[in-house]
């Protein structure tokens, strides 16, 4: 299982946190998992979803950036643009499987209790909309929003990236504008049938390019900053504050938190990323490069290894959390929702998970890309280099 | 499968006998019922005019199908749970339901509500349509907070309820950040919060109810219901104070 990781100037601790956060997305998605108690999002504002968006802006600025400085714009444009496409056709997987369990739900489940909730099957009447508005990604069932936000931040990627590459400065400049202007003015994408994107790709593009502009060398600009004790004591204040705030979440007979700091602070928007909840993302961030070092040797442990695997492919393993999460509720639904069957599911499919990236590390070795291999030049492709 | 297990559980313990007299238990434990918000426009209509006119605001889980549904339904439930509770009371429950509305669109139709039927209490039960259109939860929330404001400001009191615990749809529809919206405006605005989904949690837990059954049996939803008006009337007795004015004997 243990097979040697790649050291191609890759930080692991991109790879092992992203793996983590898509174990905790999973474990999120599943309704009323009692193991999900132990994500992020229970202990502060922010939650998996930023730490993914983070890495993949990082990830995808160090692997196209390098194609970019080699080769130009346009092929390093051509690859970033594949990449999309390969995203949007899992999405559409996905939104095919979704199809299906709510088919089966309709036909076998009819409750007159729950003649309400059915209308969720109503598009299953007119398919000639739904259908085209959800190849369109303006019709996206529940938990499958993060793919088109990812499409959407890959589309825009190239002028981004070449700024990034000329004036770093500027990019995240125009980056943080962008997020302003969408709070002030209200920017957001349409969504069927109602509303707007749940992630608007306006506000949390700056998440993604902040990631790029990091991996840019970014993070070297911010090291001093990030090694002051002062640094520290701020995230880790901010930690604590955004803690105690969640607990007043799960003890409300409490009154913790007083009116008019409620006042202030809510609502805490997720789908514009609220600076609360960029903060957070933040405060963690500082935390975790000041105690996890890049040279840290527990990255090379095979305790660690399982999720390491899992953040290098994480297209598919982002893709088969989002079907085991539906597949997990089924058999919570069908065979039992006790307490050891929610830890059963959740161990399940974390093992699932790291078995599929395991798989497609060893595809990948079969046809000379893997971690294995060094027939074909490091590129935007390579197993341990996937954005 | 677990359903019948259940339930021969239920009728071995509890023997014919009970079974017959008192279905099987759906008590609401306190915690689970009352929050600290009270409702004076209650407590002052019933005090001095001896009278509770209710509204229930609703969508298409405030209702049942058939032809005896309205009877059955929780409203109505709710009205005769009162009506026996509080004997020297004028009681009205009105029902103004009507599936597929966003809260925003109920908080539309308000001031007819509230010209028409001059209540003192709106029972206002939402959050499932939004939920299932993915509305943005910033407008539902706002559309709450200006319903409840427009309610007070005519007089009358509200109670917010939140959705049914459906555990079939749960991976299709994400209702726990519209829950969490109500409780959050519930507490900000001091108006008591009906927690139906939590009420119905505890019930599954409990074993009185198997939601996971299938079929066109009526039979659920005409019990679930049942105990949704009897609950929500405690809640109102507490939340009113109005346990001066309860029937002791049939108590």
């Amino acid at each position: 299982m243990h097979a040697p990781v790649v050291t191609t100037g890759r930080d692991l601790r991109l790879d092992l946190f992203r793996g983590i956060a898509l174990w905790l997305i999973y474990l999120d998605h599943i309704p009323s998992n009692v193991v999900s108690w132990i994500t992020i999002r229970n202990f502060g504002f922010s939650d998996a979803t930023e730490i993914f968006i983070f890495i993949s802006g990082f990830t995808a600025a160090f692997v196209y950036g390098r194609a970019m400085r080699e080769r130009g714009l346009v092929v390093s444009g051509a690859r970033i643009m594949r990449r999309a496409w390969q995203i949007y056709v899992a999405h559409i997987f996905l939104f095919a499987i979704y199809m299906a369990e709510i088919s089966y739900v309709a036909t076998s489940f009819d409750n007159p209790l729950y003649a309400e909730e059915m209308n969720i099957l109503d598009f299953l009447k007119q398919p000639d909309v739904t259908i085209v508005q959800a190849m369109l990604l303006k019709f996206k069932p529940v938990n499958m929003d993060v793919l088109p936000l990812y499409i959407i931040l890959l589309l825009w990627f190239p002028p981004i990236l070449w700024l990034l590459q000329r004036g770093p400065t500027l990019a995240l400049g125009a980056s943080l504008a962008l997020y302003v202007a969408t709070w002030y003015f209200g920017w957001n994408l349409p969504a069927y049938p109602d509303g707007n994107w749940v992630f608007n790709p306006f506000a949390w593009q700056l998440l993604f390019v902040f990631g790029a502009w990091c991996a840019l060398g970014g993070a070297r600009r911010l090291a001093p900053i990030l090694q002051s004790n002062l640094t520290l004591a701020l995230a880790v204040l901010y930690l604590g504050f955004a803690f105690v705030i969640a607990l007043s979440w799960y003890l409300p007979e409490q009154a913790i938190v007083p009116h008019s700091l409620e006042h202030l602070i809510y609502p805490i928007d997720k789908t514009n990323l609220d600076v609360l909840r960029f903060a957070h993302f933040l405060a963690l961030a500082i935390l975790t490069v000041r105690f996890v070092p890049r040279t840290w040797p527990m990255l090379n442990s095979p305790l660690l290894y399982p999720a390491i695997l899992c953040g290098q492919h994480s297209l598919e393993v982002f893709c088969l959390g989002v079907f085991l999460a539906f597949a997990g509720h089924f058999a919570l639904v069908e065979i039992s929702g006790a307490f050891w069957m929610q830890v059963v599911i959740s161990v399940l499919g974390i093992v699932a998970m790291i078995g599929t990236a395991a798989l497609v590390t060893w595809y990948k070795s079969l046809e000379g890309r893997g971690p294995g291999s060094r027939k074909k030049p490091p590129d935007a492709d390579v197993a341990g280099a996937e954005a | 499968m677990r359903t019948h297990i259940v339930i021969a559980l239920a009728a071995s313990l509890a023997g014919g006998q009970a079974l017959a007299v008192d279905p099987p238990s759906c008590a609401v434990p306190d915690n689970l019922l009352f929050m600290d918000n009270t409702l004076t426009r209650v407590t002052a209509a019933v005090s001095k005019e001896r009278r509770l006119a209710a509204v229930v605001l609703g969508t298409g889980s405030s209702t049942l199908t058939g032809v005896d549904g309205p009877n059955q339904a929780y409203p109505a439930r709710l009205g005769q749970a009162l009506g026996q509770m509080l004997p020297n009371v004028a009681v009205r429950v009105a029902s103004r339901t009507q599936g597929g509305q966003t809260a925003d669109i109920m908080r539309r139709s308000m001031k007819d509500l509230l010209s028409d039927e001059k209540p003192n209490l709106v029972i206002w039960q939402t959050g499932t349509v939004d939920a299932i259109r993915r509305v943005e939860v910033d407008e539902f929330r706002v559309a709450l907070e200006t319903g409840v404001e427009s309610l007070h400001a005519a007089g009358a009191d509200v109670i917010l309820m939140n959705m049914q615990y459906s555990p079939r749809t749960e991976s299709m529809i994400a209702v726990a950040p519209y829950g969490d919206e109500m409780r959050a405006v519930a507490e900000q605005r001091g108006v008591p919060l009906f927690d139906r989904f939590a009420i119905m949690r505890y019930w599954a837990d409990e074993g009185a109810f198997d939601f996971y059954a299938a079929g066109r049996n009526n039979d659920l939803a005409l019990r679930v219901h049942d105990c949704l008006g009897r609950a929500l009337a405690s809640l109102i007795v507490g939340a009113g104070h109005l346990q001066a004015f309860v029937n002791k004997s049939g108590r």
